[in-house]
């Protein structure tokens, strides 16, 4: 194998690191994808690190050792999916390696979320839901349904235009609980808790958790406890959110 | 009839779930029957035993063994399946009842709801682990010889 072949084998094990990170896997597959793939290239005694915000990939002696910062996470299982899947086709030789490039590329670029309107109405719905799950009012599923969308829109859109999570999920669970509130006031509403409970959520950390927890059996300290810290982060925002409403 | 309302909602909430974090549009049917098996699982102890964190556990296990078997049917990644199944399980309404009782300066009662919340996010964590480790040791005992090697 060439040497400008070996280069792209690198490249291809770091982008789908890169891919899986971002899309919110857990450290131990990515780490585990990554030294499956460069194995298929021949690519002997590779070592990866990674954790939460960048990736250290060390292929082997002749080659240098390359690092890959990850600069924004979400949750696209989707995305996760596929490079997984893109990986199994390259260890069972259904792909080449230009081919596998080119779909992780593919990947990259491509917009595979769901439309915003539909996850809007995903996460009113949940709301919803969750109301009925916690033994609350049918007569207060209107506002958890309208608190949790609400809730929703504005997690999002404070995300992108403060990108700072925290402060987002703040101001979200704040406007859940002045909404549940103004239910109450209105008569629209019965019972405030379970309103403010089932709304918030859709803004639960629960990938996070998830992954906190696996990474931890798993070994990977680093990436469970920094995982674990934004989880905790993230619910304590959405507690001073409603807090803040309560308070009054 | 409450069972039925229970399993049907949170099914609903589950699919949600699945729609928000993005999950593969075919696997939405499975992300919710993985979240209906966990909530019911959930609910039936918790209504039997009155013991939300043994309840939790059970749930959690339930979630992560059925997530793990959709993930070997369908050979995807587990986490597709077990994120949304978890989020019915959180204790939300734990976390909450402590943050209003700090709000109105009753310390005393929201630290038995906080260690409550703790307890039950311990049990589901445990619930995940045990369910991960018992699959391994199934698979790796001869059913499964020809298993891939990522879940």
């Amino acid at each position: 194998m060439s040497k400008v072949e070996k280069e792209m084998a690198i490249d291809c094990c770091l982008l789908a690191g890169r891919l899986m990170m971002e899309a919110g896997a857990e450290t131990y597959r990515v780490e585990d994808t990554m030294a499956r793939m460069a194995e298929t290239q021949k690519l002997s005694a590779t070592h990866s690190f990674v954790t939460p915000t960048g990736i250290i990939f060390s292929p082997g002696s002749p080659h240098h050792t390359k690092l890959i910062r990850i600069k924004n996470r979400t949750t696209d299982l989707e995305k996760v999916a596929l490079v997984n899947a893109v990986s199994r086709k390259l260890s069972t030789n259904e792909y080449t390696l230009e081919e596998a490039y080119a779909e992780l590329q593919a990947i990259e670029k491509a917009n595979v979320m769901f439309p915003l309107w539909l996850q809007i109405i995903a996460a009113a719905i949940a709301s919803g839901s969750f109301l009925i799950l916690y033994n609350g009012l049918w007569t207060d599923v209107p506002a958890a349904i309208f608190a949790g969308g609400v809730g929703f829109v504005i997690a999002t859109t404070m995300h992108e235009l403060t990108r700072v999570k925290f402060f987002a999920e703040f101001i979200a669970s704040l406007f859940i609980g002045l909404i549940g509130y103004a239910a109450i006031q209105t008569g629209l509403g019965t019972e405030l808790d379970k309103i403010i409970i089932g709304s918030v959520m859709p803004l639960v950390p629960g990938l996070l958790i998830t992954n906190a927890v696996r990474d931890l059996m798993a070994g990977h300290f680093m990436s469970g406890l920094s995982k674990g810290a934004e989880a905790f982060l993230t619910a304590f925002a959405i507690g001073a959110g409603v807090a803040f409403v309560l308070s009054f | 009839m409450t069972w039925i309302v229970q399993g049907i909602f949170s099914f609903i909430a589950a699919t949600g779930f699945g729609i928000i974090f993005n999950a593969p549009r075919k696997m939405l049917f499975y992300c919710g029957f993985v979240g209906m098996t966990g909530w019911l699982i959930y609910s039936v102890f918790n209504e039997l035993y009155g013991d939300p964190v043994q309840a939790s556990f059970l749930g959690a296990f339930m979630v992560a063994l059925v997530a793990h078997l959709f993930a070997k049917r369908f050979r995807t990644p587990m986490i597709i399946f077990s994120v949304a199944g978890i989020i019915p399980l959180v204790p939300g309404g734990m976390a909450y009842n402590a943050m209003r009782h700090i709000v109105e300066e009753d310390y005393l009662t929201a630290i038995s709801f906080a260690s409550g919340a703790f307890m039950v996010s311990g049990a589901i964590a445990m619930g995940l682990v045990f369910a991960e480790v018992i699959i391994q040791l199934i698979f790796r005992s001869g059913i499964g010889r020809k298993r891939e090697k990522t879940v």
